[in-house]
Order: C-alpha cells, then sequence, then structure tokens
C-alpha cells in the first residue's frame, strides 16, 4: 500500500466514531421528520435526555479511560458507584434540608469510595494481583457493604436542597462536561498523562525512565473511584434517593465507551474526548431507539454489535501499524 | 592512572535460589569502550542492571569517580549521567520520538498556572537528535508512534537519547542484536564517536567481531563470575570463547571448583 493511502486509512479509522455519531443522528433525524413530522436533534427536552444519559456512563468512563489507557480495568466502579449513591443519601439525610449539609456530606462520600480505590491500586500496583480480578474482588466488596449501608430496603430516598440543586435540568451534564474538560487537560498535556500513557505502552521502559510506576497506578484507581463516587452522588441528586445498584447497568456502558472512543484494551492508546464520543454514541443509541419506538431490548444488541466493530477497527489499526 | 569514571566491586546478587552474580568486579574509565562478554545467562544484563539503577546488589559496592553512590532507582544513574541502552528496546513503543527521548524528564511550561509539556521543543530537540544522528526518519512519521520505526530507527532513538543527556558513562545492552549490518555499522560508528568524545561506553556483545573491532578491554563473565579480563591488543578471539564457555582443562586442573 502506499502512504497516501495508508494515511487515509489511519485518519478514517481515528475519526470513524465522529462519523458514525453523526451518521445516527442524521438517522435519528431522518426517521423522525418522516414517520412523526418531528425533530430529534433540534429539541430541547431530547438533548437534555441524551446528555443525562450520558453523564453517568461518561462519569464512570472518565476513569475508566485513566486505567484501561494502563493496560488497566476497574471493574468495582459500577458498585463503588452505588456506595456512594447510598453513602450521599446517608450522610446527607441527619442535615434535613439545609443546602450547605452537601458540603460535609459530597466530600465525606468521595472519601469513603476512594478506599476501594486504594485497595484496588494497592492490589493491583504492589501486590501484583490482576486488575481484573482485583477489581472483581471490590466489586464483590463495594456491593455487599452498598446493600448493607443502605440498610432494610435497596433504595434510601433522600430530599435535601443541595442535593436537588445538583441534580436539577442540566446542572449534572454541566458538571460532567467541566470534569471531563479538566481530566482531558490532564491527561492530554500534563506529565501526568504522559507517563499514564507510558506506562501503559511500556511500563518497564516507564520504570526505567525514573517514573514511579507504583504510585502512578494506585493514583489512577483513585481517580476511577472518584469518578465512580461523583456518578453515585449525581445518581442521588437526580432521583432523591440512592440505591445501592444504580451503577450495575453502568460498568459494561462505561467500558464501551472507552472501546468505542478509541482506547485498545491493551493499553497504551485512548483519551478522554473519545470517551465521549463512545458515551454518546451508546445514549444516542439507547434514547433514538426508544424515540422511534423500537422495543428497548434492541439497545442492547445494537450497541453490543457496536462494541465489537470498535474492537475489529481498534485491531485492524494494529495491523496497519504492523505493516510499516 | 586516573581513577575510573565507574567501578563495581565485589557484585553479588540473587534471584531467589539462582545467584546472578558473585563478586563481581569491573571498572571502566572516561574514553575507554569495555566489552562485557559472556554466555547466555552469564549475567551480563544483570550486572548492568545493577549500574544503572534497576536492580539493587545484595553485597558489593560502586563508585562513580572514586566515592561510593547509592542508586536508588534509575532516575539516580541517570542524574550522575550514567545512561543505558537496554536490550530489550526501552522504549513506550505508543509514544513518539520526542516524548521517548524525554520520557520521564519532559520539559514543561506554564499554562494556566499548571505545568505542561512542552511538545514543541520536545519535536525540535527530536529532529535535532536524529540530525545529529545522521539519521533520516520522515517528518510525518516523527510525531507518530515508534513501533512505526525500523529496529534500526529505534535503536538510534535509544542512543539518541543518551547522547542527549550527556552521558558520561554510555552502557549497550547488546545494541545490535536486532538490526541490519549498515545499522551495525552506524552503531558502531557512534560508538567510536562517543569514545572520542571522552565517554566511557561499556558494551555488551555476543559479537567478537564488533568487540574486536571497537573494544580496548574484555571482562568476560561466566556463571555469574568473572572468568577473565584481557586487552583486547593482547588477546584473540579463541581465547575469549575459552573463557566464556569454561576451559574445561583448565576447571579440572584448578585448584578450588
Ligand atoms: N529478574 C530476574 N529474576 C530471576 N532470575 C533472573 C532475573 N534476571 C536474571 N535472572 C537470572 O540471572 C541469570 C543471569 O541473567 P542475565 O539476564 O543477566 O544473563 P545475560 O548474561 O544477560 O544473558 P543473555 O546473553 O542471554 O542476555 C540467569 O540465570 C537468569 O535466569
Ligand atoms: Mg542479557
Amino acid at each position: 500500500m502506499d502512504n497516501s493511502r495508508l494515511d487515509r486509512l489511519a485518519l478514517i479509522s481515528k475519526i470513524w466514531p465522529w462519523l458514525f455519531l453523526c451518521a445516527l443522528l442524521v438517522f435519528f433525524e431522518v426517521w423522525a421528520r418522516i414517520s412523526d413530522h418531528r425533530s430529534f436533534i433540534f429539541n430541547a427536552y431530547n438533548l437534555q435526555s441524551i446528555g443525562l444519559a450520558a453523564s453517568a456512563p461518561l462519569l464512570l468512563a472518565i476513569g475508566q479511560t485513566f486505567v484501561i489507557i494502563t493496560a488497566g480495568i476497574d471493574l468495582s466502579v459500577g458498585f463503588v458507584m452505588g456506595l456512594a449513591a447510598v453513602c450521599i443519601a446517608q450522610f446527607t439525610i441527619p442535615g434535613g434540608n439545609a443546602p450547605w449539609v452537601v458540603l460535609l456530606s459530597i466530600p465525606a462520600t468521595i472519601v469513603v469510595c476512594l478506599v476501594p480505590g486504594f485497595v484496588n491500586g494497592v492490589l493491583i500496583a504492589r501486590l501484583g494481583v490482576p486488575a481484573f480480578i482485583g477489581t472483581l474482588g471490590m466489586y464483590g466488596v463495594a456491593r455487599g457493604v452498598g446493600f448493607l449501608a443502605a440498610g432494610s430496603g435497596m433504595t434510601v430516598a433522600v430530599n435535601n436542597a443541595g442535593l436537588a440543586w445538583l441534580g436539577h435540568g442540566w446542572t449534572p451534564v454541566v458538571l460532567t462536561l467541566i470534569l471531563l474538560l479538566v481530566m482531558h487537560f490532564i491527561l492530554s498535556k500534563t506529565r501526568f498523562g504522559q507517563y499514564t500513557y507510558a506506562i501503559g505502552g511500556n511500563p518497564q521502559s516507564a520504570v526505567r525512565a525514573g517514573i514511579n510506576v507504583r504510585r502512578h497506578l494506585v493514583v489512577i484507581y483513585l481517580i476511577a473511584a472518584a469518578f465512580a463516587a461523583v456518578g453515585g452522588i449525581v445518581y442521588t441528586s437526580r432521583f432523591a434517593a440512592g440505591a445501592a445498584n444504580a451503577g450495575e447497568p453502568m460498568l459494561l456502558d462505561s467500558i464501551a465507551a472507552v472501546v468505542i472512543g478509541g482506547a485498545s484494551l491493551f493499553g497504551g492508546t485512548g483519551n478522554v474526548i473519545g470517551t465521549l464520543i463512545g458515551a454518546l454514541i451508546i445514549a444516542v443509541i439507547e434514547f433514538g431507539l426508544v424515540f422511534i419506538d423500537v422495543n428497548a431490548f434492541w439497545q442492547f444488541i445494537v450497541v453490543g454489535i457496536v462494541i465489537i466493530m470498535s474492537v475489529l477497527i481498534d485491531q485492524y489499526k494494529e495491523r496497519l501499524g504492523g505493516a510499516q | 592512572m586516573s581513577t575510573p569514571i565507574l567501578e563495581a566491586r565485589d557484585i553479588s546478587i540473587r534471584f531467589g535460589g539462582v545467584e546472578a552474580l558473585r563478586r563481581v568486579s569491573l571498572h571502566v574509565m572516561p574514553g575507554e569502550v569495555l566489552a562485557l562478554a559472556g554466555d547466555n545467562g552469564a549475567g551480563k544484563s544483570t550486572l548492568i542492571k545493577i549500574i544503572s539503577g534497576v536492580y539493587h546488589a545484595d553485597a558489593g559496592q560502586l563508585l562513580f569517580n572514586g566515592t561510593p553512590m547509592q542508586l536508588r532507582d534509575p532516575q539516580d544513574a541517570r542524574a550522575q549521567g550514567i545512561e543505558t541502552i537496554y536490550q530489550d528496546l526501552a522504549l513506550a513503543d505508543n509514544l513518539d520520538v520526542g516524548s521517548n527521548i524525554f520520557l520521564g524528564r519532559e520539559p514543561v511550561r506554564r499554562q494556566f498556572g499548571i505545568q505542561v509539556i512542552d511538545r514543541e521543543r520536545m519535536a525540535q530537540v527530536a529532529r535535532e537528535v536524529l540530525e545529529r544522528l545522521d539519521i533520516v526518519i520522515p517528518a510525518r512519521k516523527l510525531r507518530g508512534p515508534v513501533k512505526m520505526l525500523s529496529g534500526g530507527q529505534r535503536q538510534a532513538i535509544a542512543i539518541g537519547r543518551a547522547i542527549y543527556w550527556n552521558a558520561h558513562v554510555l552502557i549497550m545492552d547488546e545494541p545490535t542484536a536486532a538490526l541490519g549490518v549498515p545499522e551495525q555499522r552506524k552503531v558502531m560508528e557512534l560508538i567510536a564517536a562517543l569514545k572520542a568524545q571522552g565517554v566511557a561506553v561499556i558494551l555488551i556483545s555476543h559479537n567478537l567481531h564488533d568487540i574486536f573491532a571497537i573494544a580496548d578491554r574484555i571482562v568476560v563473565l561466566r556463571r555469574g563470575e568473572v572468568a577473565g579480563e584481557r586487552l583486547v591488543a593482547g588477546t584473540n578471539g579463541d581465547e575469549i570463547v575459552r573463557l566464556m564457555v569454561g576451559d574445561t582443562y583448565a576447571d579440572a586442573r584448578g585448584p578450588a571448583h
């Protein structure tokens, strides 16, 4: 293959998530116009619904992006999110409706959730436990603790003005976007981000370059847990109730978003903006299928196919790289 | 004679049951090329990993310019000007040339009051270093991951990284093993140039031809021990091979084996 053709293929494999997202939007727009004579995209309610549907898995996926770039995986984030959802409710309830209570209950929730993150990090970075196994263990622990903390019922209702503000309207979406931009900056511009890629590319070379790989990995799993905590806090704010299984369906969506966004599960590649596109693709598929009245179970099938497609494209990219 | 730039005294290390090195000593002078020879598993890589701060010796001492030094990690060694090019190429394959040259020592500038990596400068230096080594890499590949480059180009980057950081001691573990003939020659030329600049080079190689072409002195390791040390001028390939594989006649005759 000549160079220009290779370049073009490399470019397409890089931007296909964007193209795919556009194609989805066009598809749903055309469908909505033809069958219902209304717009899909130019509709504030639809946009907000997609934004909200995307924000919870996206919060998990931002942390997961860092983990996956280091060639790790964090299976515990779903139930850490559930733990956070219960904790923020339990911690806020004693303060009644006073909005300032969240200034205490939010940090407290995050601190609680950093514990499983820290344990994950130590298991993986210090004790050499494979990420898949270590975080699977933490998946169970966080799940159990979450249900125990929720008490007899599965959910803990909470009415607080501060939380209500946080969960109202576009606020969760805006908060997610701000955090996303901050983490994008860190990953793409700072040494911390550079070392995240270096560790995923070749941990040995990172060690020899003097990077404190163990400490870095612990911080990475702390970040994943912190984002899971924020996801749980946003959940409880939106629904005025915390549930221990709040994040259960989000785990796979979060990993899917990262993979669709261009990260390789072998580590070393991926970025936060790609993850954003991945999360939007999933949210648009899920919301769009409901919007055009397709049986909701179809969304699992379609998202599943998209995941497989993106992994195939990733492997094809590898082969492109190897061929040169 | 003056003091060695680097000296290792009575270095020993074990990995579980394996005694990888037993009371190994060597030294190297500024501007000298010291070859480290030995069969597979003799302990060559292990020794240079100790000298470059990757492993910690169980016993023994390292001296830099005559003063004892403690190496906690590779960063310590590099701060002293000891740069190492590893047998298994220590590049991050997913990063570009500049990122690899600067890995762990990235130049930074400020943005929003936060230190961010100065990628412009890294790319600039990458171009300069490659130019100095006379290595041609197309501009569009310069910004791509180094896994897109050939073995020789990658080796050149590893060498360029060491040179850019002003190595006093350059340790190379089989730098030509994965290379084609022209690229091997290029690396040999680079070593000669470094030697002329007063850099001390420790070269591990299985290739006796290379060793005799470039080295001043040869230390032979066998099963974790120094089997012998020879000036290149006063030895030949046969003798080195005998030292490497162990002269059975000498072993049988020797006192305590
Ligand atoms: N990290 C380690 N853990 C356990 N054993 C090790 C380790 N590193 C080296 N060894 C052992 O130490 C001995 C020396 O290995 P080393 O890699 O230093 O040999 P070498 O002389 O570089 O060989 P080669 O020419 O094949 O590169 C071998 O027996 C090896 O198995
Ligand atoms: Mg070796």
